[in-house]
């Protein structure tokens, strides 16, 4: 598989700071990657960086297996679509996007047949002639887009495009924009701060923060297995609990919270007995009223009010100590009969979570 | 929604002396210059309606002349000041840290504490024959002998220049301030050089800054009378000292009166066709 964008040991550094801490990724071609991190992490830096906007400190950037080094920005065969889109507003959409085809000098009779073409592709047929204020918000994301894609470039950079949307309409460009990548076929980057913005559109997604990498996978392997707790916070929601270590077998160990439960669980990485481990279990993972509890942690919770949400609805629970605790509450009407008050059992199985040593 | 009585007679009450204002030193003169200028006397001495004043101005070719001069030179002084001011405003606006920003805008501002006249003073002192230019410059062997750097057209639009500066900077300032800058940024990357993004993005975002600045510039080197007086040519008259000397000199206050409701309509004509020539309207420049 041919690599459109390599990424190697990247660096920079604003005075003291270091924005880019010594970055590593590829991206194949045709493929949607997404960096996915808390906002000033470092993600529009890294991508201005890639547009050339911004020099490296040090590491190197290859598109396509060129070198990306001492290119200025109107040359690199990537275009950026801007976290405010950046439309020129002193021109229509068709003359928006005709600005970079006049820059290659294409034929006018030329520039006018791709601009009805991608205007197609992205959804907006007949919308040439209007003006940018004219454009509701999704409309002007498309047009900062097509501006960018009629363009061919070897990657596509998109900084938080979804951002000025509301939460309705980025529900609907998510599923679009990941229409369209698999149509057009061009590389994506993608940055953002939302998780689920890059785990419903993206191959690849890494997550980043302060700077630095904490995994790179698909959007399952951070999900199911994330490898630091940071990612195990910040992709999708998780229950916490810190206890210490009490009974250990190579990855196996008993643990005892701090309000006294005792669970089985495995962990990631060497600890001993005595040690402290903070462990991390997805609200689905929790089953309500077990009925078969031998390999299953289990204990007792309060429920403290039902958060209705569909199929994403869940149960807000508190433990006997006082923690609250979010427990998924299947629409399969077998739980109907919870209500708010009621002291429920609910279990885990010990594979169902993930354990890290907790830092001293 | 209705606008309360006591309300209403505020606003009047606070409108009432701006309009007074204007009724007394802006309509009232200009009424009784109109008269003027239509006002003339018969072959018995006898004052009556006449448009022999405005016919003057056509069948003299050294009035309309004069005007021509002055018209070409505001515009060739707009033109200059224009290319000056941008790159000064873009510097200020663009490049400058904005901590220094206060600084360099107070440094443009500074000259215009002091009087038009000790300015142009200024400069002739520095230009002057027996000068501080020509003593240096005939000290470390440049010229043998001084020359006069004075009274020729090029100092004189050099010192309208100077003048007029800040008039154009701070509209461009003020429409620079505007540019969001990931939209040359934009430019750049969808493959523009540094030219075309002056061309395509700056100056036509610019555009109302660079007109409103142009007009008040124009407006103001056409209307000047101290700096081409004391700097120009003496063989090279501006139009407004015509105008002075038909008041002052010759006393021919119905001729003066013409002149300057002439300098008036041609002025806002050139600029009429000025806006026509860069499709603009006045009302969008000036909002
Ligand atoms: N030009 C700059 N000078 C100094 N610091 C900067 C500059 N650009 C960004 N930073 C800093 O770098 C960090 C990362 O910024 P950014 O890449 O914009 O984050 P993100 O896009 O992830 O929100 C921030 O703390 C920001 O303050
Ligand atoms: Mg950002």
């Amino acid at each position: 598989m041919d690599i459109d964008l390599s990424v190697a040991n990247l660096v920079k550094k604003f005075g003291n700071f270091t924005a880019v801490d010594q970055v590593t990724f590829d991206v194949p071609q045709g493929s949607f990657f997404s960096i996915l991190g808390p906002s000033g992490c470092g993600k529009t830096t890294l991508l201005r960086m890639v547009a050339g906007f911004e020099e490296p400190t040090s590491g190197t950037i290859h598109i396509r297996g060129k070198d990306m080094a001492g290119v200025s920005p109107n040359q690199r065969p990537v275009n950026l679509v801007f976290q405010h889109l950046a439309l020129f507003p002193m021109m229509n959409v068709a003359e928006n996007i005709a600005f970079g085809l006049k820059r290659r000098k294409v034929a006018s009779a030329q520039i006018k047949k791709q601009i009805d073409e991608i205007l197609e592709r992205v959804g907006l047929p007949g919308y040439a002639q209007q003006r940018i204020d004219q454009l509701s918000g999704g409309q002007k994301q498309r047009v900062a887009i097509a501006r960018c894609l009629v363009l061919e470039p070897s990657v596509l950079l998109l900084d938080e495009p979804l951002g000025a949307l509301d939460l309705k309409l980025r529900e609907q460009m998510k599923v679009e924009l990941k229409k369209l990548q698999s149509k057009v076929g061009t590389t994506f980057v993608y940055i953002t701060h939302d998780q689920s913005e890059a785990l419903v559109m993206s191959d690849r997604v890494a997550v980043m923060n302060m700077g630095r990498y904490e995994q790179i996978g698909t959007p399952q392997e951070l999900y199911n297995q994330p490898l630091t707790p940071f990612v195990a916070q910040f992709v999708g929601d998780n229950n916490l609990w810190s206890g210490e270590v009490v009974e250990q077998s190579g990855n196996n160990i008993v643990m005892k919270t701090e309000e006294g439960f005792v669970f089985r669980t495995a962990i990631q990485g060497p600890i001993s007995v005595g040690q402290h481990a903070n462990l991390y279990l997805r609200p689905e993972t929790m089953r309500i009223l077990p009925t078969e509890k031998e390999a299953l942690n289990c204990f007792n919770v309060v429920v403290k009010a039902i958060l209705f949400d569909g199929a994403n609805s869940r149960l807000l629970t508190v433990t006997p100590g006082g923690q609250e605790l979010l427990v998924a509450l299947p629409q399969n009407r077998s739980f109907d009969h919870i209500k708010p008050g009621q002291a429920i059992e609910v279990g885990w199985h010990p594979d169902a979570a993930v354990c890290f040593k907790a830092e001293a | 929604m209705a606008v309360p009585r006591s309300s209403k007679m505020v606003f009047w009450m606070f409108l009432a002396p701006v309009l007074c204002w204007l009724l007394l030193l802006i309509v009232l003169p200009h009424i009784d210059l109109l008269v003027m200028s239509f006002s003339g006397e018969n072959d018995l001495g006898k004052s009556t309606w006449t448009l022999q004043n405005y016919r003057n101005f056509f069948t003299e070719p050294i009035y309309w002349n004069t005007f021509l001069r002055t018209a070409v030179f505001s515009i060739i002084t707009t033109l200059i000041t224009f290319l000056l001011a941008m790159p000064v405003a873009f510097y200020i606006v663009k490049v400058v840290r904005p901590r220094l920003q206060g600084a360099m805008l107070m440094m443009l501002l500074l000259p215009f504490w002091v009087s038009e006249l000790v300015r142009v003073y200024g400069w002739m002192i520095l230009l002057r024959e027996s000068g501080v230019i020509n003593h240096f410059l005939v000290k470390f062997g440049l010229l043998e002998r001084p020359i006069e750097m004075l009274y020729n057209d090029a100092t004189m639009i050099m010192g309208l220049v100077y003048t007029s500066m800040l008039f154009m900077v701070v509209p461009l300032i003020s429409a620079m301030e505007s540019l969001d800058d990931s939209l040359v940024e934009a430019a750049y990357d969808l493959g523009s050089s540094k030219t075309v993004i002056w061309w395509k993005i700056i100056l036509p975002h610019c555009k109302p800054g660079i007109t409103s600045g142009s007009i008040v510039v124009f407006m103001l080197v056409l209307g000047n009378y101290l700096t081409p007086n004391l700097m120009g040519g003496k063989n090279s008259l501006w139009f407004t000292e015509q105008i002075y000397n038909q008041f002052i000199a010759s006393f021919n206050w119905n001729q003066g009166a013409a002149f300057g409701f002439l300098l008036l309509l041609l002025s806002s004509l050139i600029i009429w066709i000025g806006l026509k020539l860069s499709r603009q309207k006045l009302g969008e420049v000036a909002s």
